[in-house]
This record gives C-alpha cells, sequence and structure tokens, in this order.
C-alpha cells in the first residue's frame, strides 16, 4: 500500500450533463503524486483544474478511469467511505475561505473534531493549537466578519490542519487575497509542506506557483505538461 | 453523535434566540392551550362534583310532577312514612316544604326562605350544626317556633362578633327563636344559595307559613350496600301503588339520584373537554407545520455550512441528525414554555373563575411528548433534505 505514489490518477474522464447538453470537463487525466510533495495546478480558466481537485477531495466521482488513494480505488467506496477518508486524510482551503459565519475562528477550526467525536478539552485545546500555528491564537474569538481576508485564510488553513491530514487541497487559496498576503500564505504553506504534509494547490499566480516543487498544467481537460518547480531548491 | 448534534442544535438556536422563539410559537400555544383546557375542564368536573356530593352520597330526591292526565298531586306526611317503613334499605327520609320569606332582627331585614324540615332532613343532607343544637323531639312534634339559621342569613343579620343564639327572628310575621346555625352547605349551581335558608319544624311551617300539609320533595337516604336501580325500582312500585297508577299510566313523580347526576355531569364536561382539547391540539399540528416550514428555510439558508460540513467529513446522517436534533429541540422548548404558559393560564383562570386548580401531571407529560414527536416527524424532511445536498453544489451556493 505504501509502495505506491500517495495519489494516482489514471485515465480518469469527467462528463456534466447528459445527451446533447453533455459537457466533458476532463478528458484522460494521468497524474501521480509522490508524498510530501508540494504540487501547484495551473491552466486556463475552464481546463478542469477544480473538477480534478474536487475529484482528488473525494467530493466528487470521476465519470471514467481509476483513482487510488494510499492505493485504495476511491471510484469504488460509499458516499459514506469518501466521507470518512476525508474526514481522515485530507485537509480543504477554498478560495472563498468557507469559514460558518457568526461562529468564532475556535469554533470553525474545531468543527472537524466535533465529527471526529474528539472529547471537548481535547478538542479545544488541539483546535487552539492550530490556530497559534498560523499565527492567529489571540484571534480565536473573533467571528470571520471580524478577521481580514489574510486572516480567514489562516483560520480556514487552521481548520484544514487540526486533524493532521495527510494531504492538504488548496482550490485558488490565494484567489481572494492581495499580492502581500498571498505570499505569507504561500511560505506558511511551505513552511507545512517541510514539515511532511503533501500539498496540491490551485492557483494562476505564476509567484505563487514558484512556492511549490512540481508544476502541473493543465489544459481542455488534458494535464498538457509537469515541469519542476522553484520551491525544490528554495 | 447525539452530543455533537445536542451542540451544534443549542449553538444554532442561541444564534437565532429570536427566530427560534418564533418558530416554537405555534408549539408554545398549542400546548399552551391544551394544558389549559384540560386543567380547566379537571377543576370543572371537581367542582361539579364537590357540590354534588354535598347533596349527600346515596340519596334520592323525589319530588312530584305532572302527570300523563295533566294532574299534579303533591305528596304528604304519609308517602314520607310509607317509604320509610316499607322499603328495604332505606336510611332515612325527610319531607321539606319552603316558603320564601323576609327574615328580620334589630331593624336588619333579609330576603331569604324558610324551609320545613325535621331531624332527618339534617341526616339525609347531611347538614352539620356549627353553633347551637337540632330540634328536640317535642320540638318538631308540636311544631315549635324554633329555627335554625344558614350562614348567609346569620352574616346578613347578625353582628359578626353576636352569637345569634337564643335570640329571635321575625320570619314575616312569624316570631321565633334562633337554636342553631347549620355548617354551609354548598350550593348546587343555578339553585341559589342553600345558605340562605332558616329551617323550622316541617308541622309549624305548612300551618303558619304554606297552610296545607303538602309537602315539596322527599330526600331518602339509603344503605350504600344497597345499589341504585333496586332503591329506584322499590320507590317507583311503592309511588305507583299508592297513587293508585295503570298499567301504562306515565309516573306523575320523578326520581333523581345524585350519583347518577354525577355521572352525568362528569360525562357530559369530560366530552366537552376533550373536544376542546382536541381543537387545541390542531394548533399543534398547525405549530409543526410551522417549524418544518422553518426548517425547510434555514436548510436553504445554510446550504453552504452543510456543503462545509460535507467537505470536512460529515456523514449525511450527522447532517440530518444534526436537522433533526435541532428542530426536536426546538419543539422540546416549545414544549416547555407552553406547558409553563399552560401552568399560569390555567392556574389564574381557574382563580378568576372561582374554581380549585388541579394540577394534572399526565397532560403535562403527555404534551411534552407529542412536542417531541412532532419535531421528529416535521423536522425529518427538511433533515432528510439537508442530508441529500451534494457536497460541491453546496459550496457553490451562494
Ligand atoms: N457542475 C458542473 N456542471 C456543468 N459543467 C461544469 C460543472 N462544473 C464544471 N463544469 C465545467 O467544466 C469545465 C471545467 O471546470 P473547472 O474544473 O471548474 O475549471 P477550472 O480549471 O477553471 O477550475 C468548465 O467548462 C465548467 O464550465
Ligand atoms: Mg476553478
Amino acid at each position: 500500500m505504501s509502495t505506491g505514489p500517495l495519489i494516482e490518477l489514471r485515465g480518469i474522464t469527467k462528463t456534466f450533463g447528459e445527451g446533447a447538453a453533455a459537457f466533458q470537463a476532463l478528458k484522460g487525466v494521468n497524474l501521480s503524486i509522490e508524498r510530501g510533495d508540494f504540487v501547484a495546478v495551473m491552466g486556463p480558466s475552464g481546463s478542469g483544474k477544480s473538477t480534478t481537485m474536487n475529484i482528488l477531495g473525494c467530493l466528487d466521482q470521476p465519470t471514467g478511469g481509476v483513482f487510488r488513494f494510499m492505493g485504495q480505488e476511491v471510484q469504488s467506496l460509499t458516499k459514506d467511505q469518501r466521507s470518512l477518508l476525508r474526514r481522515r486524510y485530507l485537509g480543504f482551503v477554498f478560495q472563498g475561505f468557507n469559514l460558518l459565519a457568526r461562529t468564532t475562528a475556535l469554533e470553525n477550526v474545531e468543527l472537524p473534531l466535533l465529527y471526529r467525536g474528539t472529547p471537548k478539552a481535547e478538542r479545544r485545546a488541539a483546535a487552539m493549537r492550530s490556530l497559534e500555528r498560523v499565527g492567529l491564537g489571540p484571534w480565536a474569538d473573533h467571528t470571520p466578519a471580524e478577521l481580514s481576508g489574510g486572516q480567514q485564510q489562516r483560520v480556514a488553513i487552521a481548520r484544514a490542519l487540526v486533524t493532521d491530514p495527510e494531504v492538504l487541497l488548496a482550490d485558488e487559496p490565494t484567489g481572494n487575497l492581495d499580492s502581500e498576503r498571498s505570499i505569507e500564505i504561500m511560505k506558511f504553506l511551505r513552511e507545512l509542506n517541510q514539515q511532511g504534509i503533501t500539498i496540491l494547490m490551485v492557483t494562476h499566480e505564476p509567484e505563487m506557483a514558484a512556492f511549490a516543487k512540481t508544476i502541473v498544467h493543465f489544459k481542455d481537460g488534458l494535464v498538457e505538461r509537469i515541469e519542476a518547480g522553484e520551491g525544490i531548491t528554495a | 453523535m447525539l452530543g455533537t448534534s445536542l451542540l451544534l442544535a443549542f449553538r444554532e438556536i442561541r444564534r437565532h434566540l429570536m427566530r427560534s422563539f418564533l418558530t416554537t410559537l405555534g408549539i408554545i400555544i398549542g400546548v399552551a392551550a391544551v394544558i389549559t383546557m384540560v386543567s380547566l375542564g379537571r377543576s370543572v368536573t371537581a367542582d361539579i362534583s364537590d357540590q354534588i356530593s354535598s347533596l349527600g352520597s346515596n340519596v334520592f330526591f323525589v319530588f312530584p310532577i305532572e302527570g300523563d292526565r295533566g294532574q299534579f298531586r303533591p305528596f304528604d306526611e304519609r308517602d314520607v312514612v310509607a317509604v320509610r317503613e316499607q322499603i328495604a334499605g332505606v336510611k332515612s327520609v325527610a319531607g321539606q316544604v319552603e316558603a320564601n320569606v323576609t327574615a328580620i332582627h334589630n331593624g336588619q331585614d333579609w330576603d331569604s326562605k324558610v324551609e320545613g324540615v325535621n331531624n332527618d332532613f339534617l341526616d339525609a343532607r347531611g347538614i352539620e350544626i356549627d353553633e347551637g343544637r337540632r330540634f328536640t323531639e317535642a320540638e318538631m312534634e308540636a311544631g315549635a317556633n324554633v329555627c335554625i339559621i344558614g350562614p348567609t342569613v346569620q352574616d346578613e343579620i347578625f353582628l359578626p362578633n353576636q352569637s345569634p343564639i337564643g335570640e329571635r327572628l321575625r320570619l314575616n310575621n312569624v316570631d321565633c327563636q334562633v337554636i342553631g346555625v347549620f355548617a354551609t352547605r354548598g350550593s348546587v349551581g343555578g339553585n341559589g344559595d342553600d345558605d340562605n335558608s332558616v329551617l323550622m319544624p316541617l308541622t309549624n311551617v305548612q300551618r303558619r307559613f304554606t297552610g296545607n300539609d303538602n309537602i315539596g320533595y322527599m330526600s331518602v337516604s339509603y344503605d350504600a350496600s344497597y345499589d341504585s336501580a333496586t332503591m329506584t325500582n322499590a320507590i317507583v312500585n311503592l309511588m305507583r301503588e299508592r297513587r293508585v297508577l295503570l298499567d301504562g299510566q306515565a309516573n306523575d313523580f320523578d326520581i333523581v339520584d345524585t350519583a347518577q347526576i354525577n355521572e352525568t355531569v362528569q360525562a357530559t364536561v369530560g366530552t366537552m373537554t376533550v373536544m376542546v382539547a382536541a381543537i387545541a391540539a390542531i394548533s399543534l399540528v398547525v405549530g409543526g407545520v410551522g417549524i418544518m416550514n422553518i426548517m425547510l428555510v434555514s436548510v436553504t439558508e445554510r446550504t453552504r455550512e452543510i456543503g462545509i460540513r460535507l467537505a470536512i467529513g460529515a456523514l449525511a446522517r450527522e447532517v440530518r441528525l444534526q436537522f433533526l436534533t435541532e428542530a426536536v429541540v426546538l419543539c422540546c422548548f416549545g414544549g416547555l414554555v407552553g406547558i409553563l404558559l399552560g401552568f399560569v393560564l390555567s392556574y389564574s383562570l381557574a382563580s378568576v373563575l372561582g374554581f380549585a386548580f388541579i394540577f394534572d401531571p399526565g397532560i403535562n407529560v403527555l404534551s411534552f411528548v407529542v412536542s417531541a414527536l412532532i419535531g421528529i416527524v416535521f423536522g425529518y424532511f427538511p433533515a432528510r433534505r439537508a442530508s441529500q445536498l451534494d457536497p460541491i453544489e453546496a459550496l457553490r451556493h451562494e
């Protein structure tokens, strides 16, 4: 199980809609990602990056092809089994942050642990540690509305990290941030990667992709080319 | 898992206190209405049953009515003696006759009634003497000018700190001496105040007030080991014989049984209570529909939140449980507030209407359980809808 790549996509296709309205967003994606990699996914809008991320995140099922995660064929799992995969191994960071409104930063970060049934004291402590890790300890009691965009995204990262996931999936995590905040987030992601977390990130900004070890270029629902990023030497 | 759902439900309700309160208003009002109706029904039945038992238990009232040929034949003392001596199981029989009088003492006058009775009447009707004494044999025999007054008469004519015993009282133009005061008899609704009465030996009232030997009605008390149907039959047969009624002729007298009155009234009030409570219960169902409505709105409003929860790894059934728990907690909360409101309402209504408040634990527990059930029934559909959302669609929802 641990011998193969962490993530393996073989001939993944995805078709939205049916009949005349059918649209093939992915046309046979092949991709292997090793443990500890830091991958930036780039490509023009509509090339299938988010669709691929949703499949990798077990949020969506491919129409065809094979998706192996830690050696397991995900497309043959039930909905609940995929939920459990997400719960145990995956952390998500979204472009729109996707924090619960009117809910404090701490409670947002606690959320994944709540579903794991972690006892209250332990949950609190872990959430607090995670918030401190992204430098937001003092903001634990603030709601998203009281935080800046960069801070909200760091809360989202803290939430993704609180379960010690194997893989962190980020779809345009800096899409809503100015370049200064973006670079801050990227530096932080690089740090996490150095601590051993595999990271997959969609971006269309080359400055951000430069932090990655591997850059995957998408075009028209296919992987166009894969190159080494500068992150390898940084 | 349930603990988590409870925690989430409480958080959500706390975040929308006002909305939660308004959502449950239907349940609150429904529960309060049901409890108030049932409690009031209980109070009214208890009150009526109390009044009826103040007439004495195992007592019949026998009175003349118009027969089928238009005849009206009053009873007299011979009927009383016949019932007393010829029917097994009879404990006491008392004739009564009454007349309206004005009672005067020391220039105070008061409209009351005089009842011609013997000590038997006191026994049959369970009337206690509060102060003074009952009649003596000699007084009853001679029809002496002595009287036992009711508490209302005492309050209206005599000073509060003055004992009426031995005082003289004038009834119209008959002068008599007060020998006792009877304890309150209560009153049967519609019959006026039975405490506003002066009791005098029967023969005296017949001689001085009504001017004939007639008796208004008989109170017959019987041994509790005899059943009421047997006693009724015996009395009917005896009276028909005495009044020479042929087969096929209707009774020109009637018998009323206190136990029977009690049962009839209880049944009637009981049916009315059930009906009114059922109408009130409809508002509970309407409240349930209100909960479902708001929960559906809430699911739509929180689509993104549901998407986030699913993305983080919540199982469909966990999301379903969360929303179901929220609905049930809301309904239970509404049930509790409704019980409280129902208590306050039935307590104050009972005291305003002059009934004793009766707390019925059964209806309170039942209301609470029904509230929770309504939460489950009407919360299930929105909860299922929430759990069936597609995480990607939900996340994209604005
Ligand atoms: N749910 C959907 N239904 C129909 N078409 C979709 C859906 N999701 C994505 N698409 C289409 O698939 C293509 C790829 O989308 P996406 O993966 O979001 O691209 P991007 O690379 O910009 O993230 C786009 O043309 C988009 O319109
Ligand atoms: Mg995209």
